[in-house]
């Protein structure tokens, strides 16, 4: 190593150092630290006690409530992620038009998103009030009596659906600005080969913005599994565990029954699962993924 | 013949205009509904509330609600507590992630791509799997019940996704730049303080909008690390309200309109930052 490629690495080093720093103390220790904790009993206020794989024994066999958040969850990736994915998607194709008055279009659909998720959940259970929420008061101008969904088992996770779909914007906005990248020329030649529109979106656009819609599903994915701050505040996970979310169950565990060992040891599956998920996703994204052959 | 053909292709374009305009207006108020139900209710007496069919313009309008609802709860004092915790993470947001990037995008080492595959790579870690270990560990020292475990972790890098943006945005700066300032002898510090931080204001602007934003939204720290009543924030100070006071609707709505103002502000006052910066992120390919 010459005098100025010690000189670089040294540099280097100092200004990623904080990085580093962090990574160690909240990332790589806590990741190993959580394994451990997975083996044992835990309250934080004793001393954790090794149980070997029991903490797993008892999730899986003896936990109704752990598969029933597990296939809760399962329920949101099948039909909330897939739902918000493409209505995200058929928006920013909308967007990506040039009628007149875009900007305020674009700012009324990406609003609701980032708004605080305790205010959003907060407007959602009045909107969805059985008797004086506006869902079911539009309803019966069609002469449709609505259910009574954040109440009602069988209406809550529709419920949730509904309320994230509300806040798509965020997911939106990624594809919108992706869309306007895509090269004019692509269009324009494709034009002059005759191409219409429905040719022209599926080769040129889906393709050219697909490394999008692979990074939206894979966040997707993460993202159900996540604490969620609307089922947290709107339902607290009921009624009769109908809204009993993976990450919220987790939560409890870990921060209101101080079950930390048990909490670790769904930390870990809820890994193992998204990593699999993931790694499908990865595996399939070479047949649909259409990366630019020139990388950056 | 042409003139014919011309004006079809004209007329064709002012369907879809007028089609397009349509289904956007229809869909738009469709999302604004849950607004105008929130606004609407905020401003309505307690009578109003409750009518079938509902009323959609408050009679009288109740502009006490507000003053009512901020004096349920203590918000000044979420609200100074919510200032001072997103200050603290705005600075950080502005001189962290670039200071690590600058590593990353500038200076070439050993290690350098490994570490930043390393980077990108813990994106993708759910947060519960190191969530538990670190409380443990702000347990142990003695930080639960503070503010520091809602500040502190921002100044070590700012989070993988903000260095990414800031990388991606130090790339394009020209490398000739950097080159001639080398040759003139100018050291790294310098080189990132003189040429590319004044270089990148719109990128580390993005960053701290994005800094006010997450914090001011953020409820997941605030209600693991805060547990004396008098240090809440505004977001878990109003789910706080909600359980108390779940009933009363009007002063609900005014409380979350209040709390839902400043990441409105801030959106309308960055909104070109705002969506530059998420092009900047270069997640489009």
């Amino acid at each position: 190593m010459t005098k100025l490629e010690k000189k670089e690495l040294m540099w280097g080093l100092f200004f990623t150092f904080p990085w580093l720093l962090g990574l160690i103390i909240f990332t790589a220790y806590p990741i190993i630290m959580s394994l451990y904790y997975s083996f044992t009993d835990y309250n934080i206020v004793q001393e954790p006690l090794w149980i070997g794989l029991d903490n797993y024994r008892r999730l899986i066999r003896l936990d109704p409530i752990f598969w029933k958040s597990l296939g809760n969850t399962f329920y949101m990736l099948c039909l909330g992620l897939p739902l918000s994915l493409i209505a995200g998607l058929l928006l920013a194709l909308l967007l990506n038009t040039n009628v007149k008055g875009m900007a305020i279009h674009r700012t009324i659909f990406y609003l609701p998103s980032i708004l605080p998720e305790v205010a959003t959940a907060i407007l959602w259970v009045w909107l969805f009030n059985p008797y004086y929420g506006l869902v079911n008061v539009i309803l019966s101008w069609f002469g449709i009596q609505g259910p009574g969904w954040l109440a009602d088992p069988a209406w809550a996770k529709p419920a949730i659906i509904l309320m994230g779909l509300w806040g798509v914007g965020g997911g939106m906005i990624i594809y919108l600005a992706s869309l306007q990248d895509v090269p004019k020329e692509l269009y324009e030649a494709a034009e002059l080969d005759g191409a219409r529109g429905w040719q022209k979106m599926v080769n040129i656009t889906l393709p050219m913005i697909s490394p999008v819609i692979f990074f939206n599903l894979i966040m997707g994915i993460i993202g159900t599994f996540q604490f969620s701050v609307q089922t947290f505040v709107a339902t607290g996970g009921g009624p009769a565990y109908s809204t009993m979310f993976y990450g919220l169950y987790l939560y409890y565990n870990a921060f209101q029954w101080w079950k930390m060992g048990y909490a670790s040891a769904m930390a870990w599956i809820l890994f193992l699962i998204t990593l699999a998920l993931t790694i499908l996703v990865f595996k399939t994204s070479a047949r649909w993924v259409y990366y630019h052959s020139e990388s950056r | 013949m042409k003139e014919n053909w011309r004006k079809t292709l004209r007329r064709r374009a002012i369907i879809k205009e007028v089609g397009l305009q349509a289904l956007l207006i229809l869909l738009g108020f469709t999302f604004l509904l849950p607004f105008l139900w929130l606004i609407s209710t905020s401003l309505k007496s307690n009578e109003q509330i409750f009518t079938s069919p509902p009323v959609w313009i408050p009679n009288p309008v109740v502009w006490s609600n507000y003053k009512k609802a901020l004096e349920y709860f203590p918000f000044f004092r979420f609200l100074k507590n919510t200032l001072y915790i997103t200050a603290f993470n705005v600075i950080a947001a502005i001189l962290a992630p670039s200071f690590v990037a600058y590593g990353f995008a500038r200076i070439k080492w050993p290690g350098r791509d490994i570490l930043f595959l390393i980077l990108l790579s813990t994106m993708m870690i759910p947060s519960q799997v190191t969530m538990i270990p670190v409380f443990v560990m702000f347990k142990k020292i003695g930080w639960v019940g503070t503010f520091k475990p809602l500040i502190v972790p921002a100044f070590f890098g700012g989070g993988a996704f903000s260095i990414f943006l800031m990388r991606q945005f130090f790339m394009t700066i020209p490398q000739e730049l950097v080159d001639a300032a080398k040759v003139d002898g100018c050291s790294h510090p310098y080189i990132y303080w003189n040429i590319m931080l004044p270089l990148s204001k719109p990128a580390i602007a993005t960053l701290g909008v994005f800094a006010f934003i997450g914090s001011w939204r953020d409820f997941l720290g605030p209600l693991i690390y805060l547990q004396d009543e008098r240090q809440y924030t505004l977001a878990i100070g109003l789910r706080y309200f909600l359980t108390q006071h779940g009933a009363e609707w009007a002063y609900l709505m005014a409380a979350s309109t209040v709390v839902s103002i400043p990441m409105i502000v801030a959106f309308f006052l960055a909104q070109k930052t705002f969506i530059q910066g998420i092009t900047f992120t270069g997640i489009k390919g």
